[in-house]
């Protein structure tokens, strides 16, 4: 009895999230559009990211390059060490750590945000003043967060590369020209569109989750708390599976 | 100046602002509003009296369309708010203000964002110095012109409850539905928000459903009070009326 109650609640959550998901296509593609709210919201989420991204991203170029140096000097192929850093960052540690970070800002900020609006009838005050709030504060947020991501993943994957470039010449000498050429020349289409088009599905269930987690908050601060953390929890497992499907297709349409 | 109106929306052409028929709400066993009946004539005060959980609130969630009744009718303005669109019924909420027992002021926005709010979003062609004027006017009516930029965390409960109340009849509504406006107050204050609803209701000839259990706030603002018991409308009529009554049920509240 308990595992049929518990398939029955857990079909009845994927169908109302399928329901909120499929409003985005329904509801908020039809005009007025609130062009206001999502320039605000590309700002938010996008440019005030950007210092925490960077600075992840600069880390993690120079930790993965020190960390790899020893191992290919014991093979006697440091001069990979740009290969090898390159396209690890493009294909995957950038786009999945970026996106791992960017759930644990965002994500769990829009969880706290519209949880926290919900439980103060914030959101009701909205729609009782003639306002969608799904429009206002769902879909600005959903496309804001899409868009968004692949930019920062973009800039992060770039200062990541830079980070690398320090890594190297903290034990030698490097031209900066020659390195990055090295990189450039070894990456491919099939290296960089897929991991590219990968992040907008990264931004879009981060973000999606984070909003419905929010909107469907209820039972006071408590709940508002929940809402954040599952929304990071979820959307982070959102990530790996979806970077498992992503890997899966490349692989598939012989772009690997 | 211009309001941009609904053009689905019929307008009130009778007494009735607002019609509940058989009106029945459950959540789960738990059954609030069981064949409830009420109505709201032309710019009348009508007070719904009732004990905590009774479904005073309940009601007017429905009335506004926030919560969808398990049966019955709701009719405001002649429209039935059942069978309304999606934008019909915004249409609709821009007739009808409510004011919230918890304020639900937009806590990252400020004051004058609070109130320019659903103005920039239903009067499209208003421009930016009648925007302006309009919120200073709205301020002005709650005595709290100065409040414009200060963020709603900064205000006391009752300066965040006059602002609430100056939001809701910013887009000068015809009907308020009032959901315990003196609840958390201290008793000075409350008067001085029963004080507004008064004035902004002869000022500018509003019709409003207030729920409340403060005797002082039924008296000093009902024109007619209607007892909200076990789910129904157990008895209406004026404060002094139910006052005189005999009723167990009714004498309790006037104790």
């Amino acid at each position: 009895m308990d595992i049929i109650a518990k398939t029955r609640d857990f079909l009845n959550q994927t169908g109302y999230i399928a329901r909120f998901t499929g409003q985005l296509f329904t509801l908020a593609a039809k005009p007025p559009y609130e062009i206001k709210e999502f320039l605000s919201q590309c700002y938010i989420i996008g440019y005030r990211s950007l210092p925490l991204v960077a600075l992840t991203g600069f880390i993690m170029g120079l930790v993965l390059t020190m960390q790899l140096r020893p191992s290919l000097v014991y093979y006697g192929v440091q001069s990979q060490l740009p290969v090898m850093v390159g396209i690890a960052i493009v294909r995957e540690i950038g786009p999945v750590i970026t996106a791992l970070i960017f759930a644990g800002k965002i994500g769990s900020s829009i969880g706290a945000e519209l949880g926290s609006m919900k439980v103060t009838e914030q959101i009701d005050a909205m729609e009782v003043s003639g306002t969608n709030p799904y429009k206002y504060l769902v879909a600005t947020r959903v496309v804001a967060g899409t868009l968004m991501l692949p930019v920062l993943t973009m800039l992060a994957d770039a200062i990541s590369l830079f980070g690398a470039y320090v890594g190297v010449n903290i034990s030698a000498v490097t031209n900066f020209r020659l390195f990055f050429m090295q990189i450039l020349k070894t990456l491919e289409f099939g290296d960089v569109l897929p991991a590219f088009i990968k992040t907008f599905f990264f931004g879009f269930a981060v973000s999606i989750v984070g909003c419905y987690k929010g909107y469907n908050s209820n039972r006071g601060t408590r709940g508002v708390g929940n809402s954040a953390n599952t929304a990071v929890v979820l959307s982070s497992v959102l990530i790996f599976i979806i970077d498992l499907l992503a890997v899966q297709i490349t692989a598939l349409l012989g772009l690997n | 100046m211009q309001q941009q109106q609904p053009t689905e929306i019929k307008k009130s052409n009778g007494k009735a602002m607002i019609v509940v028929k058989n009106l029945c709400m459950s959540f789960g066993n738990n059954h609030v509003l069981k064949n409830f009946n009420l109505r709201l004539n032309s710019k009348e005060n009508l007070v719904v009296l009732g004990r905590s959980g009774s479904g005073k609130s309940v009601l007017i969630k429905c009335i506004i369309g926030l919560l969808t009744p398990d049966s019955g009718e709701i009719i405001v303005f002649g429209n039935d708010v059942g069978g309304l669109s999606h934008h019909e019924l915004d249409m609709l909420r821009t007739e009808i203000g409510f004011l919230f027992q918890s304020n639900a002021l937009y806590d990252s926005m400020t004051v004058r964002e609070n109130l320019e709010f659903p103005l920039r979003r239903h009067w499209f062609e208003l421009t930016q110095k009648e925007v302006d004027d309009m919120v200073m006017e709205a301020l002005e009516n709650v005595n709290l012109g100065h409040t414009a930029e200060m963020m709603p965390a900064e205000l006391s409960g009752g300066m965040a409850k006059r602002i609430a109340l100056a939001r809701t009849m910013i887009l000068r509504p015809k009907i308020i539905l009032y959901d315990e406006p003196t609840t958390g107050l201290d008793p000075i204050t409350a008067r001085e928000i029963e004080g507004l609803i008064l004035k902004l209701h002869d000022k500018y000839q509003t019709s409003s459903i207030i729920i409340s259990h403060d005797m002082t706030c039924v008296k000093n603002t009902a024109d007619r009070v209607a007892l909200l018991l076990d789910g129904k409308c157990y008895t209406e009529g004026s404060f002094e009326d139910l006052k005189k009554s005999e009723d167990e049920h009714v004498k309790q509240f006037f104790e």
